[in-house]
């Protein structure tokens, strides 16, 4: 039993991949030699070498092009965008090339590759190296989007992603590189499109994905101890594929579901994930579903400011209250 | 004059471009005939002009090297040896198509035969044809690369970050920029703060400076052969600029008009790679004969081609929902 942080995870779940497959290397800015901005690829370089792990210049478009056109031949590359804002500038590879081509190709082209990269706020970065952006690639089809919330998912969704033939996003939060988990066994495999549940209810079902579950099961504790309410929380571990059975299952016992999420309100995830409860289990809710989410705002620098922008633990508490309560 | 002593390039090689760019010309035609007739819709961007590019690595590459090429693309799959009706039949939305209607006339692809996509977003393939040259040097294989795009592209900034990769890396491509003097409307030299758009930027990552008349057959071959030797002796990457023309507009709705009558009637008469070609052909004393009966066997083939196209049954409602994900299906959720 060894305590390992969701940042160590990172860089051994790679390197379990590449132990297993001489097909799988890996190319990102700063990776190798500098061991990654968040220090979560240290040792791979020195491991691997260059031929596979290879620092790549600031060029995310062709970072990523090069890891389409190298997945298009079968090699199984793993491509890190440093922080997932900055794909807004490699979005045309992503969305029009890595997304569309094997549907464009009837099925003539598989493209397995990983896009790793740093998501969502906490650090007090400002608006452009803090965004959550999970709904951005979850609106494209033929795209799959991971989001690990703690290091044994790291370990086991990243197997997943690498074996997988299809494109995934992988979404690591910066908020939860620090974060620490007693781990057993360390070759993970964890199907994606399954989720998982952090904490057992039957009050009301809420869902999150990466820190906002973890903010959601912390939430699920207080909620316990000191109001006496029983909430289910739900880890979505992955948007697309979407496991609609765990929500539906537990809605149907619940009736009352909240989403937290952190991106921006405007089509944010919850929102397709409330239209699919209301199609699927209308029947069963006892009231709207209700969506926390971080306001339709750029996110703000300042401490006082991110904190009181991003769902807070405090706040998800407070919304359950006043969604059982009225209060 | 020609000299004939001194032919590098020989008969067979000619006869071979010679029926490759004729395939290439004659199989454009038609297409143009079927949209005239509606039977291809949407957009369509002809090579027409531009076919010994295209043509000579058709004729210099092996099986198993990868080409990239961009929506007006036609021309470098059937170089690749696609079928004639695979390509119509994707121009055409039927299921003899090479996609099956998936895809349609901007974006062409036949994995068998090494063509690897063609790319309607400008620049995006450049650095996608890095990825296959890096696969090839990762497997230690000695395929090369070769990614065709038009002079538009080099003020994109994929082309940059895509020249300064392959460099870095010494990677087995070929990148070939046809310069056909306009970016889809507009005069390339009134956008472009450089005379080559190309070449001129060669020097920036650390390239050879290589301009071609691209509408030389037999230069365009030797250019094509030099390079591709060049990547799979593991010499790294090469940029040609090759200086062609397109007899039509920029798509099917654009008539060209803004291109002066002199330029475009300069270009058709005197400078045709076709025309010349056969003029060239004959300078070597290769016998009419021949040269006409190539002719006729590719009439010959579109016609047929034309025909299996047309029987060929329009695809199956059902196929929206197939091929997204690599289990053939579209479904997110469970």
């Amino acid at each position: 039993m060894a305590q390992l942080t969701y940042r160590a995870s990172v860089s051994l779940a790679i390197a379990q991949s590449m132990r297993k497959d001489q097909k799988v290397f890996f190319i990102g800015e700063d990776v190798g030699a500098a061991g990654g901005v968040f220090k979560a690829t240290v040792g791979l370089l020195e491991e691997f070498g260059k031929e596979r792990v290879m620092d790549a210049p600031i060029s995310e478009q062709a970072i990523l092009g090069a890891a389409m056109g190298a997945a298009m031949t079968g090699l199984r590359p793993i491509a890190e965008i440093m922080f997932s804002d900055f794909l807004a500038v490699c979005w045309d590879i992503v969305a029009n090339q890595i997304a569309k081509t094997r549907y464009m190709s009837d099925g003539q082209i598989n493209i397995p590759l990983v896009i790793r990269t740093a998501n969502g706020g906490g650090s007090k970065f400002g608006a452009q190296h803090s965004q959550s952006l999970e709904n951005w690639s979850m609106m494209i089809p033929g795209l799959k989007v991971v989001a690990p919330s703690c290091p044994s998912d790291v370990l086991g969704l990243m197997d997943s992603a690498v074996k997988d033939p299809d494109p995934v996003i992988f979404y690591e939060h910066k908020s939860l590189y620090a974060f620490k988990e007693e781990i057993e066994q360390t070759d993970l495999s964890i199907p994606i499109g399954e989720a998982n549940t952090l904490h057992e209810g039957k009050d009301i079902t809420i869902i999150g994905l990466a820190l906002m579950a973890q903010r959601a099961k912390d939430a699920a504790l207080i909620l316990k101890d000191k109001h006496d309410i029983n909430a289910k929380v739900i880890d979505l571990r992955s948007l697309v594929p979407l496991d609609l059975h765990t929500i539906k299952k537990s809605v149907i016992e619940t009736g009352h579901v909240m989403t937290v999420e952190e991106n921006p309100r405007l089509c944010g995830w919850g929102a397709e994930i409330s239209s699919l409860i209301s199609e699927h289990c209308f029947k069963n809710l006892k009231g709207p579903v209700t969506r926390v989410t971080t306001p339709h705002v750029p996110l703000p620098s300042a401490d006082i400011l991110e904190d009181n922008t991003i769902p807070s633990v405090e706040l998800i508490v407070n919304e359950v209250i006043k969604k059982l309560k009225g209060e | 004059m020609v000299d004939k002593l001194n032919d590098d390039i020989g008969e067979e090689k000619r006869l071979q471009l010679w029926e490759m760019m004729l395939k290439l010309r004659l199989v454009e035609k038609k297409a143009y005939d079927l949209f005239l007739q509606n039977l291809i819709k949407g957009t369509s961007h002809l090579a027409l002009g531009q076919e010994a590019i295209a043509g000579a690595f058709g004729v210099a590459l092996k099986k198993g090297d990868y080409t990239f090429c961009t929506y007006r693309g036609h021309a470098h799959t059937l170089a690749r040896g696609s079928s004639i009706e695979g390509v119509l039949g994707e121009l055409m939305g039927r299921q003899c198509g090479l996609m099956k209607g998936k895809g349609g006339s901007m974006h062409l692809t036949d994995v068998d035969k090494g063509v690897m996509g063609s790319y309607a977003i400008i620049g995006a393939h450049l650095t996608i044809a890095n990825g296959t040259a890096l696969a090839s040097k990762y497997n230690k294989t000695n395929e090369v690369s070769v990614c065709f795009f038009g002079d538009g592209t080099t003020n994109i900034g994929a082309f940059h970050e895509a020249l300064n990769m392959a460099k870095i890396w010494n990677l087995p491509i070929v990148f070939v920029c046809e310069n056909n003097l306009y970016m889809e409307y507009t005069p390339i030299h009134e956008v472009t703060a450089v005379e080559h758009p190309a070449a001129d930027r060669a020097g920036a990552y650390d390239l050879d400076k290589i301009i071609v008349d691209g509408n030389d057959a037999d230069e365009m071959l030797r250019t094509a052969e030099k390079a591709i030797s060049k990547a799979r002796e593991g010499k790294g990457p090469s940029l040609i600029e090759a200086k062609t023309y397109r007899h039509s507009g920029h798509s099917r709705a654009d008539p060209g008009k803004y291109r002066p009558d002199e330029e475009v009637k300069d270009w058709m008469e005197n400078k045709d790679p076709i025309k010349n070609y056969r003029s060239k052909l004959l300078d070597f004393n290769i016998n009419e004969k021949i040269i006409s009966e190539i002719e006729e066997k590719i009439k010959d083939q579109v016609e047929k081609a034309t025909e299996i196209s047309m029987a060929s049954p329009i695809p199956e409602i059902k196929e929206i929902y197939t091929d997204v994900w690599a289990n053939g299906g579209s479904e997110w959720h469970n």
